[in-house]
C-alpha cells in the first residue's frame, strides 16, 4: 500500500492504519514534507516506511506497528507510544519518546532536548547525542545514548535507567552515576543489539535516581 | 483559672486572627507549607452577589410545573463528529482516581449517568469501573500523562486537555505517598509509597501554536469523532480563552480560583487566580470578540453549589457548569454522620479539607480499602443524581420565572448586582441603578 501525502494528506493514511491495516500490511509513505501527525495511533503490527522528513508527533501513541522514518523527525516523535518499534534514520527534535510506555525507539542521529521526558517504560537508543533536560521525571524505561548528553540529564528522575557512552555535561537534581554491574551490561548489550548498534560496553556509564526526593523532606528544600 | 477570665473583653486581631496565629505556629513547628484539599476558603465575590430579575409587566413568566423549560445542551459542535448531548447543563468535573477512591469515582459516574450528564476522569487515568458506569465520560489529557493510552482515548466520549486548574493555575499535581496504593502506583508507572508530583507543563508542547498541532494529533488518533476540550484555571482568562479557540478547541472549560483540589499548597489555593464570577464574564467576552460564542461552548466551574449559581453562570453566557466539591459533599463528604471520626483527625464536619492525607472517614478521598468500603457506590450515585436533579429543578424554576423556555435564553439583562465589586466584575448594573463601575453605558 502506498500513500503519497502530497495527494492524500495524513487523514487517509491514519484512517488506513486504524481501520484497514493488519499485521501483515506494508505501507510506504511518500512526500511527508515535514507534515505533522503522520502515522499516529497505529494499532496493528504493520510496517510503515516514511520516505522523507516528518513534522510533529510522528508515530504518536503507536501500538504494535514497526515505523521507520527515512529522514529527520520533528518534535514529539513517538510520544506516548505503547509498543512496536519506531526508528529514525536522521535526527529527532525535542521531546522524542515523551511519556511513552513501551516498545523500542531508535534515533540513529542526534536527539534534541527533553528526549524521553516523563518516560513510562519505553526503551530509547540514540546513536548520537542528546539535548538538555533529557529523561526529566523519567519514571521507568531505559535510555541509551551512544554520544554525549547535554546539561541536566535525568532531572527528578524516578526509576528509569540511563546509559551514556560519551560525556554527560551535567546531571539534574537527584540524578547520580551508578556502578555498572552484570545485569546492566546484559541489558545494555541487549538494547544495543535490538537497535542494531555496536560499541564496547565498558565505554558506557550508568545514571539513575539517588531516590533522595521520593518523599518530601524539608531538609532537601534547597535541592528544588 | 480560665473560668475567671471575662472573655468579652478579649479582642482578636484582624491581622493576626486565631487561624493565622495557629498557622504561624504550625509552620514554625513543621517547617513545611500546608498542603490541603477543598477550594479557597476566603470570602470572594460570588454568584451570591448577583440577583435574577423575575418576569413582571414587561416579561411573561412561564407556568411553573407545566410549561416546558429545556435544559439540554450539546457540547462540542465545532469539529467533532459525535458532540456530547447532555440532559442538564451540569457536568461532573475531573477528579482523579488516586485522589478519590474507586467507589467514589463509580458513585460520580452512576449519578451523572442517571441524570444524563457527563463525568470526567482525572490525573491518573481511566478506571474500568468509571467507564462501565458512565454513559458519557470525558477523558483528561494532563501534563503527567499518568495512565494515558490510545485505547482509553478511543473509549472516551470527549477529551479534555488540562492546561490548568482554578485552585492552582500554574501548578502541577501532587499525590502524597500515603495515598499510593498498589493499584494507583501501577496505573501511574511509579513505585508504591512515594510522592507523585504531576508536572505543571505538558511534556511535548509549549505554546498555543504547538497545542494546535497536539489537538490535531488527538483528533487524528480518535478519527475526528469526539470533542476536544481545553481546561484552564482562571487567570488571564481573555487571552487564554482566545488562544484555546485559536488552537482548535471545541469546548473551553474555565475553572475559577475557588475551584476544589485534592492536594495543593494552601497559599496557592487562596492567593492565585481570579474568582469564577469575573472569569465567566471575561470568557464570554473573549468568545464574543471572536464571534465564537455558542460555536465553541463554555463550561464554567469553581464554587458552583446551587441551581441559582447555575442560572447566573448561564445568564452571563456559559453553556454549562461543572461541579467537583459539591458532588463530593452530595456523596457524604463533611457529613455530621462522621463527626467522631473527623474529631479524631483534628477536624469537624463542615471543616474537613484533608483530602491529601488519605484518611477520609467517608471513604471518598482515600485509597484505604477499609475506608473505601464505607462508601456504597450505588447509594453515592443515587445521592449525586438526586443532587443534580435538584440543581436542574432550581435552574428551571428560576429560568421559568424569567420567562425562558430554554435555560440558555437567560441573559445578562436578567441580572443585577448587589455589590459594587460584583457589578464591576459581572458587568451587570448595581441593583436599583443603571451604573456599572468602569463601564460607560451607551443608552
Ligand atoms: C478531590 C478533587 C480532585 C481533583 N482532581 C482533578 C484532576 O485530576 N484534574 C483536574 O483537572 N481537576 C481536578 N480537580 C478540580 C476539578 O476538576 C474542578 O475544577 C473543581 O473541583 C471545580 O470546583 P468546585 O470543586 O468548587 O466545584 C479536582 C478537585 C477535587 C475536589
Amino acid at each position: 500500500m502506498e500513500f503519497d501525502l502530497a495527494e492524500t494528506g495524513v487523514r487517509e493514511l491514519n484512517r488506513f492504519l486504524h481501520d484497514t491495516a493488519s499485521s501483515g500490511s506494508r505501507v510506504e509513505v511518500g512526500n511527508p514534507s515535514g507534515r505533522h501527525n503522520i502515522a499516529v495511533g497505529a494499532m496493528h503490527g504493520c510496517t510503515v516506511r516514511i520516505n522523507g522528513h516528518v513534522g510533529y508527533y510522528c508515530a504518536g501513541m503507536n501500538r504494535n506497528a514497526d515505523i521507520v522514518v527515512r529522514g529527520n523527525a520533528g518534535p514529539g516523535l513517538a510520544e506516548n507510544m505503547m509498543s512496536g518499534t519506531v526508528r529514525v534514520q536522521g535526527n529527532a527534535s525535542q521531546y522524542c519518546g515523551a511519556t511513552a510506555h513501551g516498545g523500542l525507539l531508535v534515533v540513529e542521529g542526534d536527539a534534541s532536548a527533553r528526549c524521553g521526558i516523563s518516560l513510562k517504560g519505553l526503551d530509547i537508543v540514540v546513536g548520537g547525542s542528546i539535548g538538555h533536560m533529557s529523561a526529566f521525571m523519567a519514571q521507568t524505561g531505559r535510555l541509551v545514548v551512544c554520544g554525549d548528553a547535554a546539561e541536566s540529564l535525568g532531572d527528578s528522575i524516578y526509576e528509569a535507567r540511563i546509559y551514556v557512552r560519551g560525556k554527560a555535561a551535567g546531571l539534574g537534581t537527584d540524578c547520580i552515576e551508578k556502578p555498572m554491574e552484570g545485569e546492566h551490561f546484559e541489558e545494555l548489550g541487549e538494547l544495543l543489539d535490538r537497535a542494531g548498534m555496536s560499541h564496547p560496553m565498558r565505554e558506557f556509564r550508568r545514571y539513575g535516581s539517588a531516590r533522595r526526593l521520593y518523599n518530601f523532606d524539608v531538609d532537601n528544600a534547597s535541592a528544588y | 483559672m480560665s473560668d475567671k477570665i471575662d472573655r468579652s473583653w478579649l479582642l482578636e486581631s484582624a491581622t493576626f486572627s486565631r487561624p493565622v496565629i495557629r498557622e504561624i505556629q504550625r509552620a514554625a513547628r513543621e517547617g513545611i507549607y500546608d498542603i490541603r484539599g477543598f477550594g479557597a476558603k476566603r470570602k470572594l465575590p460570588t454568584f451570591d452577589d448577583l440577583l435574577l430579575l423575575g418576569a413582571s409587566m414587561s416579561r411573561y413568566p412561564l407556568e411553573g410545573y407545566r410549561e416546558k423549560c429545556d435544559t439540554r445542551v450539546t457540547l462540542g459542535t465545532r469539529f467533532a463528529a459525535r458532540p456530547l448531548e447532555i440532559a442538564t447543563p451540569v457536568t461532573i468535573a475531573g477528579m482523579s482516581f488516586g485522589a478519590l477512591s474507586a467507589q467514589a469515582k463509580e458513585g460520580l459516574a452512576r449519578g451523572a449517568t442517571e441524570v444524563g450528564t457527563s463525568t470526567t476522569t482525572g490525573d491518573g487515568g481511566m478506571t474500568p469501573e468509571e467507564r462501565e458506569h458512565s454513559k458519557l465520560l470525558v477523558y483528561q489529557y494532563l501534563p503527567s500523562r499518568y495512565g494515558m493510552n490510545p485505547d482509553d482515548l478511543r473509549k472516551a466520549d470527549a477529551v479534555e486537555i488540562v492546561v490548568g486548574q482554578g485552585a492552582k493555575p500554574g501548578g502541577g499535581g501532587m499525590l502524597l505517598g500515603q495515598k499510593i496504593s498498589d493499584r494507583v502506583a501501577e496505573m501511574r508507572d511509579l513505585p508504591k509509597g512515594i510522592d507523585q508530583r504531576s508536572a505543571c507543563r505538558h511534556p511535548d508542547w509549549t505554546g498555543p501554536d504547538d497545542l494546535e498541532i497536539k489537538i490535531q494529533e488527538l483528533r487524528e488518533i480518535t478519527d475526528w469523532q469526539v470533542p476536544i476540550y481545553i481546561k484552564v484555571g482562571a487567570t488571564r482568562t481573555f487571552f487564554d480563552v482566545q488562544l484555546a479557540v485559536k488552537a482548535g478547541a471545541d469546548v473551553v472549560v474555565v475553572d475559577g480560583m475557588q475551584g476544589g483540589t485534592a492536594a495543593t499548597q494552601d497559599v496557592f489555593i487562596e492567593h492565585v487566580g481570579i474568582p469564577t464570577l469575573p472569569a465567566v464574564r471575561i470568557a464570554v467576552d473573549a468568545l464574543k470578540d471572536l464571534g465564537m460564542h455558542r460555536e465553541v461552548q463554555l463550561i464554567v466551574s469553581g464554587g458552583i453549589r446551587s441551581g441559582a449559581d447555575v442560572a447566573k453562570a448561564l445568564a452571563l453566557g456559559a453553556d454549562a457548569v461543572s461541579i467537583g466539591t459539591a458532588a463530593l459533599i452530595a456523596m457524604g463528604d463533611n457529613s455530621p454522620e462522621f463527626e467522631k471520626d473527623y474529631n479524631e483527625l483534628g477536624s469537624s464536619a463542615g471543616y474537613y479539607d484533608d483530602y491529601q492525607d488519605g484518611q477520609d472517614p467517608t471513604g471518598i478521598s482515600t485509597q484505604d480499602p477499609g475506608l473505601g468500603a464505607r462508601l456504597d457506590p450505588a447509594m453515592a450515585g443515587r445521592r449525586v443524581a438526586n443532587y443534580l436533579r435538584v440543581l436542574t429543578l432550581e435552574l428551571q424554576t428560576l429560568a421559568r420565572a424569567a420567562g425562558k423556555t430554554n435555560v440558555r435564553n437567560l441573559e445578562p439583562e436578567d441580572l443585577v448586582a448587589l455589590t459594587v465589586e460584583a457589578s464591576a466584575m459581572a458587568r451587570v448594573p448595581l441593583a436599583g441603578t443603571d451604573w456599572i463601575p468602569g463601564f460607560e453605558q451607551k443608552r
